[in-house]
């Protein structure tokens, strides 16, 4: 058997969005249709432009996955992502190009899809295992597995219209992950469950893919994708903008959505958005990662300012600070607990500022407070506004999207201690 | 999986040729099992009376039927007394009726399941037909009673009863593929079933015998297929002596053109359905 698990040559889906009355949008009705064929047969055939219009939700899309890997599709809502998940699993046609599986195919494009409120979790374990394309016989074997892994024993007798969504969730995440499948397709159902329960999906999927099973995880929570995927491509407007490693191809991403994002809140770092305080002209204010184009958490990061006298300065002074989303001071640098700088003549240019040797904040945005002044006189004054930057998602702590409410800001390189070791 | 190998899938736009494919059909027959019964479980468990529904709308039906077509118009029911006469026919009717409306919404309603998941959507329709038997089987153990209660031992043409029954659920689902394929595009049938089903009633030997139409006429009848079953299920249950030999036949005909039309239309749309359902 070849090595291939998927192979795509110009795939493309194309929609038909019809122009008109709204409620025609969707369904037709019988009648506009038999008027329309009434209204054809009397102007003839040949004339049947309708006036609906192409929409690409998916164009050119040619791809090879081998077996075993594990593959992050990434993009915007509305890129392509679940479309291309949806004809990768047969629930759609491609309007053009050709596609190949090599293997069976799992797909879990929804958690607890065909999930019955009035039976019990024991039926709908069967019910929904057959669903995603088990045989009873697998579903039986796996069956222990299944109630295990959701944590539902004793209430595997109880309608799953009493469970607790927590509950629900599990039980149905925990059929579609033993499904047993050689190429299973996921769209973004890691962001449901509790932290221990999202670990343990996080685990599974790395599992399944140890197993040498092929994975194409669609998420957009970029820290799964980077702790679970091993290649990835980005998906914009249907077609494929980036592929190769995963972290190059998500900072590439994550880049290019800030950039997109914040393009007015960079305009004040570029040069020619200069800000003028009292004494200084702040020609360029920059954050940075030594390690890429976007910053990570315990990246090396570089704050560097860079700033013309415009009168003579006996004691230049520089702080930064890193605010929080609420512009709450998180941490603060000044120069002067560094280093003496020497005094600027009018008109001369200087670039000075900070090395963090490991960033220390979770994933986010943030924003950077700049002051500059003159010392000699105690003054320092702020450099416009703070200017927003983020931290890109990345598993910090193994994976899971981390809140602000409950992990803080601040990173912490830890590890768990269980004594006596388990 | 070890016990059986899963070839290339090939991904592409289909073309005109549709092919029937029904060995899809079989990989999937653990699901259509479950779907039947899951339909059937949740129907018995959400209603109070459960069970008692299967029976209960046929037999106030035939009370109904007894009464004004029996008793008042004396509607002649070939020498057998009319309840029995009526309740016999009422039992394919109702199966039919039943089968029939729920494959005609069958595809719509399960939406969630269409565009999340792949498998043959066949299996959906086929699983609300066969979701009908279940009452059937209720129902017809009433019958026995009534039988029993009037009197009459069944000949050996009892034994046909199956193929009556095949012919009905035939009949139902061969409806019902062109219904629910039609509903996915227009909502409008949605709103015709009903109107169908009753329409069709009347045009059905249910409350008057078929031998009121001229012999002439009696093959032309049975392009009503459901003519040809109810007829059988008299001729099988009951005792009449006139076999429904050519009206059957004629029936069976148009159910079979009909079924494979059926599942040739529903199989050349069946790939737009997630995108249009």
């Amino acid at each position: 058997m070849s090595q291939t698990a998927i192979r795509l040559e110009g795939l493309g889906k194309a929609y038909a969005i019809t122009h008109g009355v709204q409620s025609r949008l969707k369904y037709g009705s019988l009648r506009d249709s038999l008027a329309n064929g009434v209204r054809r047969v009397f102007r003839g055939r040949g004339n049947e432009d309708d006036p609906a219009e192409l929409f690409w939700a998916l164009k050119d899309v040619s791809l090879e996955v081998a077996r075993g890997e594990i593959l992050g599709v990434i993009g915007r809502n509305g890129a392509g992502k679940s479309t291309l998940l949806k004809i990768l699993s047969r629930i759609t046609e491609p309007t053009e190009g050709l596609g190949e599986i090599h293997g069976r195919i799992g797909s879990l494009l929804e958690v607890g899809t065909g999930f019955h409120p009035e039976l019990s979790g024991r039926e709908n374990i069967f019910l929904n295992g057959t669903i995603l394309g088990m045989r009873r016989a697998e579903v039986l074997r796996n069956f222990d597995a299944i109630v295990d892994f959701a944590e539902i024993e004793q209430f595997l007798d109880v309608p799953v219209k009493r469970y607790s969504s927590g509950m629900y969730v599990r039980l149905a995440f925990a059929v579609a992950v033993h499904l047993e499948p050689e190429i299973l397709v996921v769209d973004e159902v890691l962001a449901v469950g509790d932290a221990e329960f999202q670990r343990k999906c996080l685990e599974k999927l790395r599992s399944i893919g140890g197993q040498g099973r092929t994975i194409l995880l669609v998420s957009h929570n970029m820290a799964a994708i980077r702790a679970i995927c091993t290649r990835g491509i980005v998906l914009s407007k249907g077609r494929i903008v980036a592929e190769g490693p995963v972290n190059a191809v998500a900072d590439q991403y994550l880049a290019g959505a800030l950039a997109g994002a914040l393009a007015g809140a960079l305009a004040g770092i570029g040069s020619d958005h200069s800000v003028e305080t009292g004494r200084f002209v702040v020609d360029d204010i920059s954050i940075r990662s030594l390690e890429g184009s976007v910053i990570k958490t315990f990246d090396p990061v570089e704050i560097l300012v860079t700033m013309t006298a415009k009168t003579d300065v006996s004691d230049p002074g520089l702080a930064v600070a890193v605010l929080g989303a609420d512009h709450h001071r998180l941490a603060g640098l000044d120069i002067k607990d560094f280093r003496t700088l020497q005094p600027m003549r009018e008109g001369e240019r200087a670039t000075m500022g900070f090395r963090i040797e490991q960033f220390p904040f979770l994933p986010g945005a943030y924003y950077l407070e700049i002051r500059v002044g003159e010392m000699a006189e105690w003054s320092l004054e702020l450099a416009g506004d703070p200017l927003r930057f983020d931290v890109v998602e990345t598993p910090v702590y193994g994976g899971r999207r981390l809140t602000q409410s409950m992990h803080g800001t601040v990173a912490l390189r830890a590890r768990a201690i269980v004594s006596p070791e388990q | 999986m070890a016990t059986h190998q899963h070839p290339v899938v090939y991904l592409r736009p289909s073309g005109r040729f549709t092919r029937l494919n029904l060995r899809d059909l079989h990989e999937y027959r653990d699901l259509l099992y479950f779907l039947v019964w899951r339909d059937v479980k949740v129907r018995y468990k959400q209603t109070v009376l459960g069970a008692a529904w299967a029976i209960l709308q046929p037999l106030l039906t035939m009370v109904a039927f007894s009464i004004f077509f029996g008793r008042l118009a004396k509607v002649p029911s070939d020498g057998i007394p009319y309840p029995v006469f009526a309740y016999a026919a009422l039992l394919p009717w109702t199966l039919f009726a039943y089968s029939m409306t729920e494959a005609g919404n069958s595809l719509v309603g399960s939406q969630n399941l269409i565009t999340k998941v792949y498998f043959p959507r066949l299996v959906i329709p086929i699983a609300a037909v066969l979701g009908g038997l279940v009452d059937f089987g209720v129902s017809f153990c009433v019958l026995i009673v009534l039988m029993f209660y009037y009197g009459i031992t069944p000949t050996l043409a009892i034994l046909t009863i199956p193929l009556f029954i095949v012919l009905a659920v035939a009949t139902a689902l061969s409806v019902g593929l062109w219904l629910c394929a039609l509903n996915v595009r227009y909502r409008d049938v949605r709103y015709t079933i009903p109107f169908l089903t009753q329409f069709w009633l009347f045009l059905t030997p249910v409350a008057y015998s078929s031998s009121m139409v001229s012999p002439r006429w009696r093959a032309v009848y049975g392009l009503n297929p459901m003519a040809g079953v109810v007829e059988g299920f008299r001729w099988a249950l009951l005792g009449k002596k006139e076999t429904p030999g050519p009206m059957l036949a004629v029936s069976v005909v148009v159910v079979v053109t009909l079924l494979i039309g059926g599942l040739y239309y529903f199989r050349r749309l069946e790939s737009t359905f997630a995108d249009n359902v």
